[in-house]
């Protein structure tokens, strides 16, 4: 498998992954008064100010045939986790964490809370509220989520060095083959893959963002903004 | 009153504290609707919202009872808090929270989730007409003006046949006009129901308009209940005086009791200018305040004389301003006055910054309040 068609995947595998988890997340930290918030807050915010290696370096640990990740994977799957892509999907996922919750926290928190005190005493539950009213009001928040984090997973270079190695069709993603490629002094080649992610990248932000204008603008908003 | 009746009244007696930045505030209030529109009356502030909101279910009292007729929605003394989407209270919001991604039609059927798909066409066409929205079925809140809106919104709500509905402030902003129509429309909606209306609102305008029970709240406090015309013609507190409409709010000192008469003489301000009020439990020397509407005082060109009335003040016409179809009138009696003058009487009496007049009060347009 090619680089780029690996790097896709594993975005792809993280974005969706980290859509089911960040929900119910960020639902939480948006909408629970406890105390202790900043507590959790902080831990989701962390992998921004990390550098990549430092995440990458405790991720190895903790997935090598000694940390208790891989000790448990190699119990229930009779292999290792380090230098897999699963591994690489699980990393990604813990690296690119605040770049879908942070969004989602902000859409959700943007909801008018008297919307949701209207659902309620117009006899909805919790799940009929999120699903009615909360997530259709916070789908632009729900793209941008989805562009983020698809778009930090494709480009991510140091936790994937640390944690997949280089592995042909397993864990080389693009980015780490263009900079093998930059090594071995292959500029063309390089260069190919390097336009062609940037191409790639920038055609999904502009049909996202398109997308996500849409959303925007009808004349609902306009009114719900007064 | 017939036990039918009783059985559906909404009865609430809570206890619920704020702490604030710089304040706490306590709403401390016990009250009973019964079927049909009863007006809580009070400045913002007062604790209204708060009020509505734990009937509703939304914010939880520290202490209390909340029930429908036999039926206990909240009572911390037996632990009882029933959810807010079981309590079956419609809640109109000032801010309508009409929900802006969905249809005027998609909107009134939110509230019927758990009701049969024929039952629930029939009840939605019934509040469709009954409160005029057929038309803007397919529209979105943000496509309709702010009468319609209301309209919707009161139809979501009702369109769930529930046992007491919430209005808080519901109809600001509009013309008195259409004001008029929707609340038309309201009391035909509940002339076969007959289901507790609490009507949330600070304008004298609306209660007249509506009035048929006023409880009048201060500062988390019930400080009148009754009709309309007992609680807000003579208010009992400063501040409901003010909502009420009270222009003239003046400071004094009773002077002596008359207590035969029934009366008491007050002088105002610091000036000399003294005035009979009604008896109230004052000693003479005490600080009281009075609260007199501008539209009670008269105005005369001469000292008038065989009057019934027991103030007549000399004063000074300090400034003349016209509003509408009215004139202000400010006059310096040593305390200044605001009077509302027609402007035929402003020519009869050709009023104008710096003339000398008289002003005409009874004694009984003077009010006391605390």
């Amino acid at each position: 498998m090619s680089s780029l068609a690996l790097s896709f995947e594993l975005a792809g595998c993280v974005s969706a992954i980290l859509l089911l988890i960040g929900t119910p997340i960020a639902y939480w930290l948006a909408y629970s008064n406890w105390r202790g918030k900043f507590l959790l807050e902080s831990v989701v915010a962390l992998p921004l100010v990390l550098p990549p290696t430092v995440l990458g370096f405790y991720a190895l640990l903790a997935m090598g045939p000694h940390g208790p990740l891989g000790r448990l994977w190699m119990a229930v799957f009779g292999h290792g986790l380090a230098f897999t892509f699963t591994g690489l999907v699980l990393a990604s996922v813990v690296y690119s964490f605040p770049f879908a919750v942070q969004p989602l926290i902000a859409s959700f928190e943007a909801v008018d809370r008297k919307l949701l005190d209207a659902s309620a005493v117009l006899g909805a539950g919790r799940w009929r509220t999120f699903r009615r009213i909360i997530l259709p009001l916070s789908l632009p928040g729900v793209i941008t989520a989805l562009v983020l984090c698809f778009a930090h997973t494709l480009g991510e270079f140091g936790v994937v060095l640390m944690v997949g190695g280089n592995l042909p069709g397993v864990t080389r993603t693009v980015s780490i083959d263009i900079y093998d490629r930059v090594q071995s002094l292959e500029y063309g080649e390089a260069n190919r893959l390097a336009l062609l992610l940037l191409a790639m990248a920038f055609s999904v932000l502009c049909v996202i963002y398109a997308v996500n204008r849409r959303v925007w603008t009808p004349g609902w908003t306009r009114w719900a903004a007064r | 009153m017939g036990g039918e009746v009783n059985t559906s009244a909404l009865a609430a007696s809570i206890r619920k504290e704020r702490r604030g930045r710089d304040a706490s505030f306590v709403l401390d209030v016990s009250l009973e609707a019964p079927p049909g529109i009863t007006i809580l009356f009070g400045a913002s502030g007062a604790g209204k919202s708060t009020l509505l909101d734990c009937i509703a279910g939304l914010v939880r009292p520290e202490a209390g009872k909340i029930s429908i007729g036999a039926e206990v929605l909240f009572d911390s003394a037996m632990q009882i808090d029933v959810a807010s989407q079981k309590r079956c209270i419609a809640y109109v919001f000032q801010s309508l929270a009409l929900f802006p991604h969905l249809t005027v039609e998609q909107n009134i059927e939110y509230g019927l989730a758990n009701m049969a798909e024929p039952a629930q066409r029939t009840s939605v066409e019934e509040i469709l007409e009954a409160f005029r929205v057929e038309k803007l079925r397919n529209q979105k809140p943000g496509q309709i003006s702010g009468g319609e809106r209301q309209r919707a919104a009161l139809a979501r709500s009702l369109v769930t046949a529930p046992r007491a509905l919430l209005l808080d402030e519901p109809l600001t902003g509009l013309d008195a006009e259409l004001k008029g129509s929707i609340v038309e429309d309201l009391r035909a909606w509940n002339a076969s129901r007959r289901i507790p209306i609490l009507y949330v609102t600070h304008s004298r305008e609306e209660v007249d308009a509506l009035g048929e029970r006023v409880i009048a709240i201060d500062d988390g406090r019930v400080v009148g209940r009754g009709a309309p015309m007992d609680v807000l013609d003579a208010p009992r507190r400063k501040r409901v005086a003010q909502v009420a409409g009270f222009e003239n709010l003046l400071c004094g000192k009773v002077l002596d009791l008359r207590e035969p008469d029934g009366v008491m003489r007050v002088e105002l301000g610091e000036s000399r200018c003294e005035i009979e009020v009604p008896l109230a439990h004052a000693s003479s020397g005490d600080r009281v305040q009075v609260a007199i509407r501008a539209g009670d005082i008269l105005l005369a060109s001469e000292r008038p004389r065989g009057l019934s009335a027991r103030n007549v003040l000399e004063g000074r016409v300090i400034s003349l301003e016209q509003r509408s179809a009215m004139y202000i009138a400010r006059v310096d009696c040593g305390v200044t006055f605001v009077v509302h003058v027609t402007p035929g009487a402003v020519r009869a009496l050709e009023l104008a910054a710096g003339k000398q007049i008289w002003l005409v009060l009874k004694t009984h347009s003077c009010h006391l309040v605390d």
